[in-house]
Order: structure tokens, then sequence, then C-alpha cells
């Protein structure tokens, strides 16, 4: 593997040949803005934010899918990138409902972080906006399709879990919308609520409906846990306020950790003082059940419970 | 298999007798050695990727052979070592006619130096812009033309499987490709050890399904991977990771089609015709509204005029030419006072249109601008992949603006906004389709402006085109025929036999069909205002 | 409007369809031409033979199900007997193809993309069919009519009825 030099921004970079732009940036610690990219995940190319001008060449690039040349020059803020970079946030805007006050993504949406930075805002118009779908179907995982920025992570995230593969995209052009199944609810779909896709979305289009309304991002403190119910060690975090436990959500995906929906649910109840009550699927639909049978653990329980009886019997 | 003896044969009987019914019917006549059709619209094409077209029959693969028909794919695998191609095709600095004009050479080179245990050569029969129908004479006309170019691109990089990636809204080309593709492996000219060479290649079609963006290469590889026709991002040459991340040359119908005449004839006669940068011919769909439409071939550099009135006779019903659209939703309009532009790669970019892929919409006085820039941006709003932000929600606003200003809901600051997406829309699209969507606007923003002002500061259509900026109007000249109010759907038009009709303005809808029936002439009495 | 997949009555067309996949899944790319010969063979794709498709190619139903929905050639709903298709590619569009697409859509009383209740006829607009030397141009099915006016509409409709 060689290694190449190039400068960002003035700053000299030395690093391997298969590193991409955005990823030489990253690593000198140059942000460059991107609402596809997902070092996880397949590189999309999709939101278009990530461009940056390269000496030599007239036309922007994207950062994402460029790989770094020896001796490339490469700018990352200049006027005519942050215009651009403006107009694609607004229209993104332009397509998504104003309700950042309410929304439960509001101080870690990456859409929000970016309109701020290149000052784009909601405005009135008379154009099409994305239709409201809102699925409510699935006591894990609330879907706003209005908010769907489009950026794709979610669907390949579902997609790197071979037996999953419930996510992708459906029609397209400004009808595109990411689907579940074949166009089904949450619930009808084949989806195992291990909230992957809830992980990566960078906007509010999925959330954690267990979270929600509850806690927000900046509300309270958040802890890192690794859960203990199999030996992948997927991380989660834990919100707090108060030293109170408030809810548990999924951290994204990483090193072929998959994430499930027992391991939540084991996080939850490891590490909340009220958990909500426990759902599984059971033929399409979400049935309340007992934490026991959520955690697939009754006979477990059973066992335990007869040998701690005949163990007291046989003290007796 | 095949033999250059049994070739030789195949052409000895055939050809005279082919020539001979032609002549019979008076459709051909000798141009020196070459048979070419007759007539005073052929008189100034110069036919290479046509020039087998409505001369031999597409369905007997005899008849290709019998005009010289796979003698280039025999002359290289005999004679020719793969490098021998490849530099013959850059000498002859063939642009790639699909629309972007990429020298083909340097494509063809880039695959033949990767090593790789596979390689595709993929042939773009996706004609997707509307006015275009080159590639599918071609297809339809003379399929085995393309099979050559494949094959022989084929040798040249390596591959031994191609595919035709063809459109489905054409399904005769896609019967007359089965049958090509058939005959030819019957024949020995596909399939395995090709003239006893040892060279394997063989062609698999491949439909598309309706999804214009499938044209891009990248699109037409996901498509054909079985996956939605959403272009990739390019980290790596398609020529290096194409088709299942092998490399792969995708080349377009009319290319491929001149690849067998260029080995035949050499890259100097090649390069003798056409200009010095764009050398040899470009097949044109003459269309719109032009006295005789049809396909072209002419020499590159020919200029706007000769295609335009030389052969195709000018407007039509002697009206007005107005402009001509060049290069699909992709490129431009270009105005009467550019006329006299020659047509190459170079000289269609100066003037702000492309090449694209041959389509040449003429259009008229009654051809509103505005209008059409809002076809074409309704085009690549359905036609977008949705993938990419500024092509999908950039190539959306653009046309809801469009839409408004053709309505007469036009308000200060549209104009201004079209220039600003425009610009965003093609520098931060992923592909080719977004990165060109604007150019309609740009270009009739640029040569039409005031057309543009006109329907958003006076309401008003100066075409008289866009229907809620006009009104019909019955002057006095009116002989009382009744014909129009009988033709009027909503029954707004009154008046007695032999007098003065009147519309009602309130109750039009503006169909036109008071003006198409009025029989008033030299002018209608009907008017336009 | 609902449509119900007759698996009886399509027997033979669907171990037909079957065969036709267990030939294809050894080819590479094997789910367009699945689905364009599902949209052959029963004119529309029934959402029980997408997932046939999905069990014997091994692709997840999502995954054909965004693939079926980018393609303007696959439709989840029925065609009508006779298919009409209005070419608005450019050169019919600057003769007037608008107004025969409307034309047309009144005459049968539906919008474009729909089937008429009684099954016999369906709308459809068409990227340019090739055709633009002949434009305005319209298609019933395989049939071709060139330089199509308004007043002619009626008469070929009523052909097929």
């Amino acid at each position: 593997m060689s290694t190449v030099k190039l400068t960002i921004d003035g700053k000299v970079a030395e690093v391997s040949s298969e590193l991409t732009v955005l990823q030489a940036a990253r690593s000198i610690g140059i942000d460059i803005p991107a609402l596809c990219y997902d070092e996880t995940l397949e590189i999309f190319g999709a939101c278009r934010m990530c461009i940056v001008e390269i000496e030599g060449s007239n036309k922007l690039q994207t950062s994402c899918s460029t790989l770094v040349k020896n001796g490339m020059i490469v700018h990352t803020e200049t006027d005519r990138i942050k215009s651009t970079r403006k107009d694609i946030v607004q229209m993104l805007l332009d397509s998504h409902p104003n309700d950042c006050l309410t929304c439960q993504k509001s101080g870690e949406c990456l859409l929000q972080d970016y309109a701020y930075r290149y000052d784009a805002n909601f405005r009135n118009h008379h154009g099409a906006m994305r239709p409201q779908l809102m699925d409510t179907s699935s006591p894990y995982i609330l879907r706003d399709n209005s908010k769907c920025i489009l950026c794709g992570k979610c669907v390949l995230t579902c997609y790197q879990v071979s037996d999953r593969q419930v996510l992708s995209f459906s029609e397209r052009g400004y009808d595109t919308k990411v689907v579940f199944g074949a166009d089904q609810t949450i619930e009808e779909s084949p989806c195992v609520s291990c909230n992957r896709c809830v992980a990566v979305c960078p906007v509010g289009a999925l959330v954690d409906k267990r979270q929600l309304g509850k806690i927000r991002n900046w509300d309270g403190n958040t802890t890192v846990v690794m859960c203990k119910a199999c030996e992948y060690g997927c991380e989660f975090e834990v919100y707090s306020r108060n030293k109170e436990n408030i809810a548990v959500t999924a951290k994204a995906p990483s090193n072929g950790r998959p994430l499930c929906l027992k391991g939540r649910l084991a996080t939850e109840l490891k590490y909340l003082e009220n958990p909500d009550k426990p759902y599984i699927k059971i033929n399409e639909r979400f049935e309340e059940t007992t934490w026991d049978k959520a955690l697939g653990i009754t006979e477990l329980i059973e066992k335990i419970n007869r040998l701690e009886k005949d163990n007291k019997e046989e003290e007796e | 298999m095949m033999t250059k003896e049994r070739m030789d044969s195949i052409k000895e009987v055939l050809k005279p007798k082919i020539v001979e019914k032609l002549i019979g019917e008076d459709k051909v006549e000798l141009r020196g050695d070459e048979v070419v059709l007759k007539g005073e619209y052929y008189k100034k094409q110069v036919r290479i990727a046509l020039k087998n077209c409505d001369i031999v029959d597409p369905t007997n693969i005899e008849e290709y052979i019998a005009f010289d028909g796979y003698y280039a794919l025999y002359d290289s695998l005999t004679k020719k070592k793969p490098g021998d191609i490849v530099e013959e095709i850059k000498n002859s600095l063939l642009r790639g006619r699909g629309g972007a004009g990429f020298p083909t050479g340097r494509k063809w080179d880039e695959a033949y130096r990767y090593q790789a245990d596979k390689k595709y050569i993929i042939c773009n029969a996706d004609e997707g812009d509307p006015g275009a129908f080159m590639d599918r004479s071609i297809l339809e006309k003379d399929p085995h033309s393309v099979l050559e170019g494949m094959a022989l691109g084929g040798y040249a990089i390596g591959s031994d499987q191609g595919y035709i990636y063809v459109r489905a809204e054409y399904p005769m080309a896609v019967k007359r490709l089965e049958i090509a593709i058939k005959q030819a492996r019957e024949y020995g000219l596909l399939g395995e050890n090709i003239f006893g060479t040892g060279f394997n290649f063989d062609i698999e079609l491949r439909l598309g399904s309706g999804a214009f963006v499938c044209g891009e290469g990248t699109a037409l590889m996901e498509s054909i991977e079985g996956r939605r026709g959403m272009p990739r991002p390019k980290i790596h040459r398609t020529a290096h990771v194409g088709l299942w991340g092998k490399p792969t040359i995708i080349n377009n119908v009319e290319t491929l089609a001149n690849v067998p005449v260029i080995i035949n004839k050499g890259y100097e006669w090649f390069r003798g015709i056409g200009t010095e940068e764009s050398p040899g011919t470009k097949v044109f769909a003459l269309v719109g509204k032009v006295e005789n439409a049809g396909l072209v071939e002419v020499p590159m550099g020919m200029t706007l005029r000769e295609i335009i009135f030389d052969i195709g006779g000018g407007a039509q019903d002697g009206k007005e030419y107005k402009a001509v659209q060049t290069g699909g939703p992709s490129g431009g309009c270009i105005p009467a006072d550019l006329i006299d532009t020659p047509v190459d790669f170079e000289s269609l970019g100066k003037i702000w249109s492309i090449m694209g892929s041959g389509g040449m919409v003429v259009m008229d006085e009654n051809t509103c601008m505005v209008d059409i820039a809002k076809f074409f941006l309704d085009f690549s709003v359905e036609e977008s992949c949705g993938k990419c932000v500024p092509c999908r929600e950039g190539t959306k606003r653009m046309y809801e603006i469009l839409d408004r200003i053709t309505k007469g809901e036009g308000v200060e600051g549209d104009i201004e906004r079209l220039e600003e997406l425009s610009e965003t829309v093609s520098s931060a699209s992923l592909c080719g389709l977004g990165q060109t969507a604007p150019n309609p606007v740009i270009t009739t923003l640029k040569y039409y402006r005031h057309e543009y002002e006109d329907h958003i500061h006076n309401k008003s259509c100066p075409a008289k085109s866009c229907k809620p900026l006009i009104k019909y109007f019955i002057e006095d000249t009116c002989i009382g025929c009744t014909r129009c109010a009988k033709a009027c759907p909503v029954s707004c038009i009154s008046g007695k036999v032999k007098e003065l009709h009147v519309i009602d303005q309130s109750m039009c809808i503006k169909c036109g069909a008071c003006y198409d029936v009025c029989p008033v002439k030299p002018i209608k009495a009907v008017s336009i205002i | 409007m609902e449509f119900k997949f007759d698996m009886e009555k399509n027997k033979d067309k669907v171990i037909e369809f079957q065969d036709f996949l267990n030939e294809k899944k050894s080819t590479k790319g094997p789910l367009m031409p699945a689905l364009q010969q599902a949209q052959e063979v029963f004119g529309y794709l029934p959402m029980e033979m997408l997932e046939v498709i999905s069990k014997t190619l091994q692709i997840p139903m999502a995954e054909i199900y965004g693939v079926a929905t980018f393609y303007s050639q696959f439709s989840f709903i029925p065609q009508g007997e006779n298919k009409i298709s209005v070419c608005l590619g450019t050169a019919c569009y600057v003769k007037g193809a608008q107004n025969i697409l409307e034309e047309i859509e009144s005459q049968l009383g539906i919008k474009s993309g729909l089937t008429t209740p009684d099954q016999k006829f369906s709308i459809a607009s068409a990227r340019c069919v090739g055709d633009c030397s002949i434009a305005p141009v319209i298609l019933v099915n395989e049939d071709v009519y060139a330089k199509v006016k308004k007043s002619e509409i009626k008469d070929i409709i009523n052909k097929y009825k």
C-alpha cells in the first residue's frame, strides 16, 4: 500500500493511496459535510454535499468518491462550494416539513446542522412537498417519509445483513421513497426491529419510538454501553436526566456488529427503571408480551425457578 | 465454420443479384463502387453507419456478407493483433456517437491495457432522446454491422462476452437483433473459435424497461445486473471496474456500426471525411416542423443550413423557421441566426448546445421556447432516477417555475431563480442526465430571454402557443358557415348562418377546434391573439 | 381498482413462468428478464409472482419491488385489452400530441395511465417511439397511426370496441 501526499485547504496530508479525498480530509481534521457518506457503508454519492474543488479541474467533484492522488490540491470551503452546498440544503428544506421544534432528531439532525452551517432556511412556496406518510405500526420505529432526504443509509445498512434486506428505494424521481418490504407497513414487512436503520438515519425520518417524547440528544446525558446478550457486543446509548435513565437506543452498527431486538430489550431491561412494555411480532402483528418471552428466556426462568424451589425443599 | 472462401462465394453470387434488383426498382444508384440510395434527399448525404440501410435485407446475414460484412472481422482475427485494432481506432479519431463524443480508441485502449480474467463490451442501444431514432434504424435495418463492431471491440480489448442493452420500446429492433444473433451463431461468426482462430465471442440481448437514465453507462450496468437504474459514482473508470466489477467498455450503436468500415477502409480514409477534430459522419434524425423529415447521415462540419434547408427543405407549410433543437433533453435550442454553424462536437459546444445522439428537432414561428424548455424539463423530472439531490429536487423546482410562467403566473425573479437552479443542478448532479438537464433552459434563456419576459411581465406568449395566454377571436371576414360553432366542444360560439360568429370568452377552453375547421382562405377568420 | 390474481385460472401460465425462472436462475443478472417475462405473460406484475421470483432467484422482496417500481414498463395493475399509447416525444409534442391525448382521455372517460372499468382500453403516454417523421403518432396495441388528427380519434377507438 503506497502513500500519497496532497494538500487540503493548505494543510498537507500524507495518506494511503486507497483513501478518498473525504477520508483524507477527515484524517487531518477537516470536516467535509456529507449526508449520505458513512465509512461503514458502500459509497453512494447521492447527497452531493461533499463536493470540493480540485485544482486543474473546473468541475466540482464529490470528495467521497474521488481517490487521492499525489500532488493533489484540494479546496473544501470556497465561495463556490459554500453557495452550492447552501443551494443543496435549500432544495432539501424546500421538500421538508418545518417542525424542528418538536422533531425528535432536533439537535442531532445533520440537515439541521448543515442548514445552520450554510445559512439555509425554511421558506414558503407553492411547489410540491414530499407526501406525509407516517408509519406508526411499529412500537420500535417511527417512520415519517416526509422528512426523508433519501440518503440511502438505511437501505444500505439493512442490506448488509443477508437475512434482513427489508428496505429498498421504490418509485423514482421526485416520487422516490424508502419502503419496507413491498411497500408494506413496518408491522407487515419482514422487519425485525433491529433499529440499524434508525441508528444511521441522519434526519427525523426514522426515529426510535421508545425514546420519542421522552428525551432529546441535548437534553440530558448519554452513556455508551455494550450489550451483553451475545458475543458481538453491539453498542447502545443510555439517555439520562438528573441521574435517572430514560431511554436506550441503538448506536450505529460497526465492525460487523449486527444489532438485534433482543439485545436492545435486554439492554433496556438492564439500564432502565421503568422500561416500556415489550412487543414481539407474531404473524405480522406486533403483540404486547412479557419480558421473559420477549427475551426468549421463559424456559430458562422456569427451570431456574424449579431448581431453586427444589433446592429450598431439599434444605427444608 | 465460416471461411473466407465461403464469404467470397456468397458475395460473388449474391451482390450482383441484389444490386440488379434494387436498380430495377429504381431505388439505388452507383457512386463509384458504392451502392447508394437514389434521390435528391440522399445526394448530399455520406453514409457510413447507414451504408446498408434500405439496401440489404436485415434478416439475411448473407446479404450483409455480400456487402463486405464480416470481412473486417476476418482480416482482424487472421492478420492483426488486438493492439493493432486499438491503434487503428485510436488513429481514426472516432468519437462516441451517443452524445458526449469521447474518443472510442482511448476507451478501448484503457480496457485493452487492463489485465483481468473477464472483460465485457456493451452496446448501448437505449436510445431515449425524444426525437431521435438513428440507432433504431441501424438496429432494424443493419443489425449485423453492430454485431461485427462488437466482435471487433471484443477482440481488441480481450473480451469474449458482449451485451446489447436495447430499449423495450423498440420491439422490431429486438426481433431483428434476435434473428441476427441467431444467424451469426449459425454461420460461426459468433460463438466459439470464430474463423478457426480460437477467438470466442458471444452476444446476449438485454432489454430495458422504460427508464431513460439507463442510457447513462453506470445506470445501464446497474440495470443489466438487475437493479434500479441509478447511476453509480465513478470512483474507478468503467474500463477498469464496470459490469460485475470487470473491465467494460460501453459503445453506442452508431459508433459500433462505424467500426467495421473503419477497419476495412483504414483510418486515413475515415479521417478524410468530416472535420479534423470530428472525423467521419453523423446520423441525424431530422424531425419536427421540417418539410422532409427523416434520417440523414452527413459529414461532420456540414452546416445546419445545409442539413435543414438543402436536405430537409426548410420549415413545413411555408412557415418561418425559428430554431433547431439538438441533443435532446441534454441539448439546446439553436436560433435561426446561427444557422450557418457547422455541425461538429466543438462548434455546437461553442453555441451552448451539444451534438447529442443526433436528434434534430426543427421549430417554426408557432413554437414557444418557454414551452419547449418546459417540455424537456418535464421529461427530465419524469426520468430523473431520484438518487441525487440536485437532479431530483432541482429539476422539479425548475419545472414548477416554467409551468407557472407558461400559465401566465410567472413572477418577478423567476428568471433569476431558474438561472440559479440551473447552475446548481448542472454543477452538482451525479450523472450526465442531471448535469445536462438544465441545458434547454439555459439555451432558451440565452437566445430567447425576451419570450420569458413577455410571458412573465406582459402575460403574453409571442408564439401564440401557451393556451392560458391566448384568446381565440373571430374576425369580420367570417362567412357564417357555422362550422366552428358545430366543432366547439363547449358550445361557446354563437351566430346565425351567414352572419358573423362570436366566441364567448368566459366559456372558451382554447382547444383550437374552431381554428382548425375554419375554411376561410387565405387567412382564417378565427384568429389567435 | 382492486384486482385479484386468480391462481387457478392462470395455472398454465404460472407453470410456464416457473420454468422460465428455473432456466434463468443460473444466468447473471436474471431479475430484469424475470420481471419482463412476468409482465409479458400476465400483462402485469402480480404480487404473487413477485414472491415466486423472490423464492426462486433468492432476491429479497424489497429489492424486487424497488426494481419493479423504477421502470415505467412494469405495472401492478392489469392493462386493458387494447393499449393505446400516445407518443409525447418532441416531434409529436410540437405537432400537437397533447391535444390528441386529451381527446382520447375525454373519449374514453379515463385519464392517461389508467384502464377503463370494462378493462377494454388503457391509455398511456409514451416516450418517443421513434416514428418522428410521421408525427403525431399513436399506437393501439401494435398498430401505428401516423399524422393523427383530433377528428380521427373517435373512428380509431371504434375499430377496437
